[in-house]
C-alpha cells in the first residue's frame, strides 16, 4: 500500500481518525480497490464505523494486487500522528502513507512546511477484515440534515449523557434524553428537543417509531461531518434495528451503525423476526435470554483464533466473502446460506459459517434486523 | 401553588444565567424561594454544607417579563424549592439565544421547574426545547430556615480588591495550605496569609476603604488594629471561581475569629456568602 493526501484531505483523513477514535480502541485499516478503509468498532460491540475513503480521495493511491493487506493499530499511536488538527492545517502540505513491509511498519509521513518531515513508523497486527450488515436502503424512515443541525440538536445534552432517544411522527422529531434504568428518575432532568420536518434537507418517515442509542458515536461523526460540512443521513426503522449514520461526497463515504436499545425486548424482537420466520427458522430460545445482550449488536470480528494468510478452505471461504462485501457494504449477501443465527449475525460476514455457529451464537442476542427480510 | 414566568429579553436572560451560574458554582444544591416580588437563592448553614450559607436576592421584575405566583397560601404568597442550580444552569445554558424562556413549576413524574425555551430554528417553526428539572417542595414548617440572615455585628468592614486579583493569590496559596486567614483593619488595610510549619506567605492590600455602615461600635475602634479569621481555603476559592456578576461593590466583614462575610452587590442582585472561621 502506498497513498498520499494533501492539502485539505490530510485535515479529512485527521478528522476521520478523531471521529474513529470515539468508537474503538483500534483502528482496522484495509486498502482496497475501491479505496482505503478505515474501520473501528467499540468493545461492546454495539457500534461500528467506517470510512472508506476512494483512490480519487489521494493524489496517489497504490494498493498491491497481489499481496493483499490488511492490520488493526491501536487508535492512540495513530491519533498521536494526526493530534492538532490545527497545527496540521497550519503546516502539512502532504500526507504519505506507505507500508514499510522490510521492517512490518506502517509508515506515515508528514511532509510539513520549509521542508520539514516528521516520519512515524507505527506497528501493527495483522487481522481479519471488519465489516458489518447492514442495509440502509430498506430502512422506513430516512432523514438527511445539514451537521450544523444535529450539531445544535446535540449540544442540549451533556457530554455525560449516555443515550438519546429519536422520536419521528410524520412532520416532526423530539429528541430526549434517555435516563438509566438505575437511576432514580425523580432526580434526573428530563429534556425534550423538537425539530420542525422543515428543517431537514429530506424527511421521509415510513414508521412512526422511537430509537435508543449512544450519543457518544453520533458526536464522534458530527466531529467529522461539521468539518468537512456534509449532510448526515440518518436510517432507520424500528427499536432493536441498527440506525446507520451516512455521510458521502464523491471521494468518501462515511457509515456509521450504531445499535438501538430494544424496549421490551421480547415483544419487539418477535415483531422484528414475524415477518423473516416465513422464510427462515424462528430463532431458538436463547436468542432473547440475556437482556444486556439485547443492547448489543452481535458482530464477529478477528477476535476468534485463526490467523488472517492460513492457507486452509476457511480462508478461501473468507476472501471471497470478502470480495463481494468489499465492494458495497450494504450490498446483500448472496453466498450466504439462509441460516437465521448467520444471516442476521451483523457483524459476521467474513467468518466461515461453521465458526460462526461455534462460537457466538450461544451468547449473542442480535438486534440487526435480519437485511434479508427486509427485501 | 402556582408558579409560571417569561423571560423575553436577551440581556435579561443572560444576566440570569450568569446569576446562576454562579449558584451552581457555589453548591450543588440550594433553596430557591419565589415571592411576589423576588427570586432568591438559599443556602442555610448546614453541616452538610460545611457551614457555608449563601442568600442571593433578585428582584423579579429586572429579569422577568410576565411573572404570576401563587403561593401557598393567601397570607404565606411564597413558594420554597430545592433545586439543583446546576441542572438550571445547564437548562439555561442551551435557551442562551432563545426568542424567549418560559419558566413554570410543573407536576410531571415528579414535581418540576419546566424550563421552555423557544429556539430560532432554520425554518419558519421555532425549535422546542423543555427540560423538567425535578424539584422538592419544601414544607411550611420548614420555612423558618431560609430566611435572610441578618447582618453578623462585624469587627471590620472594608471594600475588597478586584475578585480577580484576590483569586489569583487564593490559587496560589491553596498549593501550600489548606487553611488561609483574611485580616484586615479599619484603615483600609487587608491581608491573606498562609502559615505552615515551613513556610509563611502574606499578601498586603492597602488603600482598600471601609464602608459607611453609619453609626457603630466599630468607630470607637483602634483603625490599625486586626481583625481575622481563619477559613478554609477551599470554600474562598470556591466563591472566587464562580464570580461571574461582576459586581458594582464587592465587600468583607469580619466577625474577629467567628466569620467571614462576603457581600457582593450589583445593581439588582446582591450576594452574599458566609464562611465560618475555623480554630
Amino acid at each position: 500500500m502506498d497513498c498520499v493526501a494533501t492539502g485539505g484531505n490530510v485535515k479529512a483523513l485527521a478528522k476521520a481518525i478523531h471521529s474513529l477514535s470515539k468508537i474503538g480502541e483500534e483502528l482496522y485499516l484495509e486498502p482496497q480497490d475501491n479505496g482505503l478503509a478505515l474501520r473501528s468498532v467499540n468493545s461492546s460491540r454495539s457500534a461500528f464505523a467506517c470510512f472508506l475513503l476512494s483512490p480519487l480521495f489521494f493524489q496517489r493511491y497504490r494498493t498491491d494486487p497481489d499481496h493483499s493487506f490488511r492490520c488493526k493499530i491501536p487508535i492512540k499511536s495513530v491519533q498521536a500522528v494526526f493530534k492538532s488538527i490545527s497545527s496540521l492545517e497550519r503546516s502539512v502540505e502532504k500526507c504519505h502513507i506507505q507500508m514499510n513491509s522490510e521492517k512490518n511498519r506502517l509508515t506515515v509521513a508528514l511532509h510539513c512546511k520549509h521542508g520539514l518531515l516528521k516520519t512515524h513508523n507505527l506497528s501493527y497486527q495483522d487481522s481479519e477484515s471488519l465489516q458489518a450488515v447492514f442495509d440502509k436502503e430498506s430502512c422506513a424512515n430516512v432523514l438527511r440534515a445539514q451537521p450544523r443541525l444535529l450539531v445544535d440538536a446535540v449540544l442540549h445534552f451533556p457530554l455525560s449523557q449516555e443515550e438519546v432517544t429519536v422520536s419521528v411522527k410524520s412532520d416532526r422529531v423530539w429528541l430526549r434524553n434517555r435516563v438509566e434504568d438505575d437511576a432514580d428518575p425523580s432526580r434526573a432532568m428530563m429534556t425534550e428537543l423538537c425539530l420542525s420536518a422543515e428543517e431537514f434537507d429530506h424527511f421521509s418517515i415510513g414508521a412512526e417509531t422511537s430509537i435508543t442509542f449512544c450519543l457518544k458515536e453520533l458526536r464522534g461523526l458530527l466531529v467529522f461531518a461539521e468539518s468537512s460540512g456534509l449532510p448526515i443521513s440518518v436510517f432507520f426503522s424500528q427499536p432493536g434495528s441498527p440506525v446507520v449514520l451516512n455521510v458521502s461526497d464523491s471521494v468518501l463515504e462515511v457509515n456509521f451503525v450504531l445499535a438501538t436499545l430494544s424496549e421490551g425486548l421480547s415483544a419487539s424482537w418477535t415483531k422484528a423476526t414475524k415477518n423473516s420466520s416465513a422464510k427462515t427458522t424462528p430463532p431458538p430460545d436463547d436468542f432473547m435470554s440475556d437482556d444486556m445482550d439485547s443492547y448489543l449488536i452481535a458482530m464477529e470480528t478477528s477476535e476468534l483464533p485463526g490467523p488472517s494468510v492460513d492457507p486452509q478452505p476457511c480462508t478461501i471461504n473468507h476472501r471471497m466473502q470478502l470480495g463481494s462485501e468489499s465492494e458495497e457494504e450494504e450490498e446483500e449477501q448472496i453466498d450466504r446460506p439462509p441460516n437465521k443465527k448467520f444471516c442476521s449475525v451483523f457483524f459476521g460476514s467474513v467468518l466461515h459459517n461453521s465458526q460462526l455457529t461455534n462460537q457466538t451464537v450461544q451468547r449473542q442476542q442480535v438486534l440487526a434486523s435480519d437485511s434479508e427480510d427486509e427485501q | 401553588m402556582k408558579f409560571r414566568a417569561k423571560m423575553i429579553d436577551v440581556g435579561c436572560l443572560n444576566h440570569f444565567t450568569r446569576v446562576v451560574n454562579t449558584i451552581a458554582k457555589l453548591t450543588k444544591s440550594c433553596v430557591l424561594r419565589l415571592t411576589a416580588d423576588n427570586l432568591y437563592f438559599v443556602l442555610s448553614g448546614k453541616v452538610a454544607s460545611g457551614g457555608v450559607s449563601m442568600w442571593c436576592e433578585l428582584l423579579q421584575v429586572n429579569f422577568f417579563d410576565e411573572y404570576q405566583l401563587e403561593g401557598v397560601s393567601a397570607e404565606a404568597n411564597e413558594i420554597c424549592l430545592e433545586v439543583s442550580p446546576e441542572n438550571l444552569s445547564r437548562a439555561l445554558k442551551t435557551a442562551q439565544n432563545a426568542k424567549s424562556v418560559k419558566v413554570k413549576l410543573t407536576k410531571k413524574h415528579c414535581p418540576c421547574l419546566t424550563l421552555a425555551a423557544e429556539l430560532p430554528s432554520l425554518s419558519s417553526i421555532s425549535r422546542a426545547v423543555t427540560h423538567d428539572i425535578p424539584v422538592d417542595v419544601i414544607p411550611r414548617r420548614l420555612w423558618h430556615d431560609f430566611k435572610e440572615p441578618s447582618m453578623p455585628d462585624f469587627d471590620v468592614s472594608i471594600y475588597l480588591p478586584p475578585l480577580k486579583t484576590i483569586k489569583n493569590v487564593v490559587d496560589r496559596m491553596k498549593n501550600l495550605s489548606h487553611y488561609l486567614v483574611m485580616e484586615a483593619n479599619l484603615n483600609g488595610e487587608m491581608n491573606l496569609k498562609i502559615e505552615t510549619d515551613l513556610v509563611s506567605v502574606t499578601t498586603h492590600f492597602k488603600d482598600l476603604g471601609n464602608p459607611p455602615w453609619g453609626d457603630d461600635a466599630s468607630q470607637s475602634r483602634d483603625p490599625e488594629e486586626m481583625a481575622y479569621a481563619r477559613v478554609d481555603i477551599r470554600k474562598l476559592q470556591q466563591f472566587l471561581i464562580g464570580q461571574q456578576v461582576n459586581p458594582s461593590k464587592a465587600m468583607c466583614n469580619i466577625v474577629h475569629k467567628k466569620i467571614l462575610h462576603l457581600i457582593l452587590l450589583h445593581e439588582d442582585v446582591s450576594l452574599q456568602y458566609f464562611i465560618p472561621a475555623v480554630a
